[in-house]
């Protein structure tokens, strides 16, 4: 089969573009597949193992496409496509398209440019990405760093330095962050209001500020810490800085701090802390059984997300916070009925790695082994992350299922192919998910997942079964998706939807534990 | 504590360019950087730099450094042989151009100079017997640089070739070139045939003694004014010098006219300089190098202080390190060629002179010579935007070097190898392309750019020294 691969010197783009790039290359008639990727020695292992050797030198600034087809004008016309791709003028001012003299090549030069300049927002590739904090740090900049594979001795320098600077280092691996209502990497546009969100938890951040916008109350800023703020080498760092900000802006009434599993001795740190805040905070630390013994004035603890959320807009209210894990009777009997005799078990696909665990910690309550590729117990690790046994929970977006893949929110194909594997497993009855909104989020993804789940149910039916879907839409009225369009278009394909993944997973549960 | 939380926020984007459209769509600010892995992707000399830069101990070197650029203030003295100028020049020693190099790895423009600069010195008869003798002990090779010198192309200074000699007033120190030979068959693009030895030895007994008595009469000539003047009349002063050269010309004119000399001496002297629109480049060189040196050993600068190719390697040597050379294989530069050339006749990039674009001059100027561009088929807007790129890596401006289409903005200088590294934008260099074969001459010009390998090995050098 005739292939053929270009070498671009000195052209950087981003691996979102260049996926993107491969991708529309793959898609067109008659190219078998297509790579796209700056030749790193990892990425040119990559390319190898693709099928395609490479006989000249190239670097981590080097472009490689790479492409095999049924034949040579196949390759022309897809090379061309990837060419007019490249040299495309990017929307965002500066991007490519502008003359070379004046492009904003550094963080400094822009600086130099754009004086008033006061966050910068990094997102570069893991390796550079400490670098360009730095640079930012010492160039007076606060800093939001959604790259991740970042060591955490570089994420301590980083945000040591920044506690020196009298600056906020968000990151490393912060995703989301809404800054005086403007979202900040893949976030939500939330109405503005008297909550104030510190969070070790993308996902975490997103579904507390989501549900606050759904009872109509508004956030003031939602600070991402990073996944790892809260490990003892870090020591909460960010978060410390968070809440002491958000104590300080007159915006903030209430604050809501949020982490996946935290250390215990750094969760016991922040609770302190927050016990000496001025106003009143809320906590959900994800699987921190300590803490929720713990009730102070003014302090209290949420065991959920949606918890969290509630709590808040109670508070906001002026009422007194509570739990309400009461779920009303949601699932339908004849559903169940029509359920085959051999389907007893629960998948879940998640794309967000926090509502993942939550479910993880919600059915541990209930159900003895519940599976996963990132298990709360070790002993449940699936020994294939890419075949489910018994009751599975896996998160898409985890480093397993992305390398060299898009993540879930943005493209679903490898979350749509693991749904028809579940249809064909004659054990599967229920299927759960998430569909997260918001900025840098697919522009439809329900549209997208809904016609996967009719090919599904079909699939089920062919083998007379009946599949049940149990999901939820994290989102505002206000994305660019908007929820309400979202949440009916589930509906429609027959998705049995909860308002938040507390919500999602005690109806799953209801469903399998009355099977 | 920070004031992100209610100053207005201004977001410079690193990366997905979509996360600046969002900020830009909700009713934020961003701009976008166009950002690629700075240091080849060397992860470790990444973070390193990155620690470097706004760092207030450097940058008070660096302006130290550029300061004492500025402040320098090159006055042509006299002239004088090699051998009686240059302190430490041996016997049978020859100085070439760009790093240090052995004869054996020699390109072949510099062999044939070094070829010609033996039969001129009288230490062979024969080119045969001289590319004999260049490959024994009894010669020995060293940059110009290592002497306070500077020379075109081939660079080759003998010791009985007459130099200029050209003084810091300010911080004192003496640099040195030998005379410009004009175009055609010349030794500084390796021809050595009776042409090339004869014009020497006319620029060796005719032109030198006539200029050393005419600078008798003048006093030593400041150079910078003359420099500043040529911007503000088309020159960048490296590949154009038309109008210093004639200015240069203008001012000793009537005092060579007093000098004493013979007459038909001084008649062929001003014919010579009437005749060649280079003649300056030698004057500018060695006033650039006066500037740096000045700029040189100041502990802790970033600040590059020499650029030069020997027609194999391209060197840098770096304020804060001291005499160290960074170097790393130099190409040929893509340009326009002369009828009957291609790019294929092309020796890689050669000599000193890429120093004048170390001082701001040469293709940091280029705003200044829009007639060059418009030689490799560009426009005025190109020349101004080609100055333009090199703002980003540089320390500051010169002030004494305005370009009018800048708006009598100071022309960039001083170049820091930090953001060289960060900004992966390589100094242009404007520059005249040898043949690749000894003797045949210039072929073309064209404007290329130095490689950024070595400004990598001259930042993780000092990250070593210095972070």
């Amino acid at each position: 089969m005739p292939e053929r691969i270009e070498i671009h010197p000195n052209t950087y783009k981003d691996s979102v573009s260049l996926m993107r790039i491969a991708g529309a290359m793959e898609a067109m008639p008659a190219v078998h597949h297509a790579t796209a990727n700056m030749a790193t020695p990892a990425n040119l292992v990559l390319i190898g193992e693709a099928g395609f050797k490479i006989e000249e030198s190239a670097g981590p600034n080097d472009l490689v496409i790479a492409a095999a087809g049924e034949n040579d004008a196949v390759l022309e016309d897809a090379f061309n496509f990837a060419k007019g791709e490249l040299e495309a003028k990017g929307s965002a001012e500066g991007a490519d398209g502008t003359a070379e003299f004046d492009k904003l090549k550094s963080l400094e030069t822009a600086l130099d440019r754009h004086g008033s300049s006061n966050l910068a927002l990094i997102s570069c590739p893991g390796d550079y990405a400490a670098a360009e904090a730095m640079k930012s740090l010492r160039l007076g900049l606060n800093v939001m760093m959604f790259s991740d594979n970042v060591a955490i001795e570089e994420e301590l320098e980083l945000k040591e330095f920044a506690i020196s600077k009298d600056l906020l280092m968000m990151g490393p691996d912060c995703g989301t962050a809404i800054i005086q209502g403007t979202p900040l990497g893949f976030a939500n546009k939330a109405l503005a209001g008297p909550v104030g969100i510190v969070a070790a938890s993308g996902t975490g951040l997103q579904q507390v500020a989501c549900l606050l916008d759904q009872k109509n109350i508004g956030i003031s800023h939602a600070i991402g810490t990073g996944g790892r703020d809260l490990h003892t080498a870090i020591g909460g760092i960010t978060m410390r800085q968070g809440l002491k900000m958000l104590n300080k802006d007159e915006a903030t009434e209430i604050l809501v701090l949020i982490s996946k599993p935290p250390s215990p001795e750094i969760a016991e740190r922040i609770y302190e802390e927050a016990c000496k805040s001025p106003k009143p905070v809320i906590i959900n630390f994800l699987g921190n059984a300590t803490l929720a013994s713990s009730s102070k004035d003014k302090v209290y603890i949420a065991d959920t997300l949606q918890d969290a959320a509630y709590m808040a807009a109670d508070l906001a209210h002026g009422r007194e916070p509570k739990t309400d894990a009461a779920l009303t009777q949601n699932s339908d009997v004849d559903i169940i009925e029509a359920l085959g005799s051999g389907q007893k078990y629960l998948r879940g696909l998640y794309s967000g790695g926090t509502f993942c665990y939550e479910a993880q910690l919600i059915l541990s309550e209930d159900l003895d082994a519940v599976w996963s590729t990132t298990p709360m117990d070790k002993k449940f690790a699936l020994n294939n992350p890419l075949t489910s046994t018994g009751h599975t929970i896996i998160d898409l977006g985890d480093d397993y299922f992305t390398q060299g893949r898009p993540h879930p929110m943005i493209d679903q194909r490898a979350r749509r192919e693991r749904l028809l594997q579940e249809a064909r497993d004659p054990e599967c009855a229920v299927i759960l998910f998430d569909v997260v909104l918001g900025y840098g989020a697919h522009e439809s993804p329900a549209e997208e997942l809904a016609e996967t789940l009719t090919e599904a149910q079909n699939i089920a039916a062919a083998d007379q079964r009946r599949l049940i879907f149990v999901g939820f839409v994290c989102g505002t009225k206000q994305d660019p998706q908007n929820l309400e369009i979202q949440a009916k278009t589930l509906a429609d394909a027959g998705v049995l939807l909860a308002s938040s993944n507390a919500e999602a997973v005690r109806m799953a549960q209801q469903i399998i534990q009355s099977l | 504590m920070s004031s992100l939380l209610n100053e207005k926020l201004d977001v410079l984007n690193v990366g997905l360019d979509s996360f600046a459209d969002t900020i830009n769509h909700t009713g934020g600010t961003a701009h976008q950087v166009d950002w690629q892995p700075p240091a080849a992707g060397d992860r470790a000399l990444g973070f390193n730099l990155a620690k470097t830069i706004n760092n207030e101990k450097i940058d008070a070197a660096n302006k130290i450094a550029f300061d004492r650029y500025l402040s320098s203030q090159p006055i042509a003295t006299g002239i004088a042989t090699a051998k009686e100028a240059i302190k430490g020049l041996g016997e049978r020693q020859l100085l070439h151009s760009g790093p240090p190099i052995t004869w054996e790895k020699m390109a072949a423009p510099v062999k044939g100079a070094v070829v010609g600069a033996i039969l001129y010195e009288g230490w062979a008869d024969t080119p045969e017997k001289a590319f004999e003798l260049a490959a024994t002990d009894e010669i020995s090779y060293a940059p110009c640089h290592h002497f306070n010198a500077v020379g075109p192309m081939a660079g080759l200074i003998s010791p009985s070739m007459p130099v200029w000699i050209i003084k810091d007033d300010v911080h004192g120190g003496e640099t040195y070139s030998n005379f410009n030979e004009g175009l055609g068959k010349v030794l500084r693009y390796g021809a050595y045939n009776d042409e090339v030895l004869n014009r020497l030895h006319l620029i060796a007994d005719t032109l030198a003694p006539v200029l050393t008595r005419t600078l008798e009469q003048t006093g030593p000539i400041d150079l910078k004014p003359i420099i500043a003047q040529a911007l503000h009349m088309g020159d960048e002063v490296h590949n154009r010098n038309v109008a210093a050269s004639s200015l240069f010309l203008k001012k000793i004119a009537p005092a060579m006219n007093r000098s004493g000399s013979n007459s038909d001496n001084i008649a062929t002297t001003l014919e010579y300089m009437a005749n060649n629109d280079l003649f300056f480049l030698n004057l500018g060189m060695p006033a650039c190098k006066t500037m740096l040196n000045a700029a040189h050993g100041v502990e802790g600068s970033t600040m590059a202080t020499v650029m030069a190719r020997n027609g194999v390697e391209f060197g840098i040597r770096i304020s804060g390190l001291g005499d160290q050379w960074f170097t790393a294989p130099v190409t040929p530069a893509k340009g326009l060629f002369f009828s009957g050339y291609t790019q294929d006749d092309a020796a890689p990039d050669l000599g000193d002179s890429a120093i004048t674009e170390t001082a701001g001059l040469g293709g940091f100027a280029m705003a200044a010579a829009p007639a060059i561009v418009q030689f490799i088929g560009g426009t005025s807007d190109m020349a101004r935007q080609a100055t333009e790129e090199m703002i980003p890596i540089s320390l500051g401006r010169n002030p004494a070097f305005t370009l009018p289409t800048l708006n009598f903005a100071g022309s960039p200088a001083g170049i820091d190898i930090r953001k060289v590294v960060d900004t992966g934008t390589a100094p242009f260099i404007n520059t005249g392309i040898a043949h690749k074969e000894a003797g045949v001459g210039q072929i073309g010009a064209g404007i290329t750019r130095a490689p950024m390998e070595c400004f990598i090995k001259a930042m993780d050098a000092y990250c070593e020294r210095y972070v």
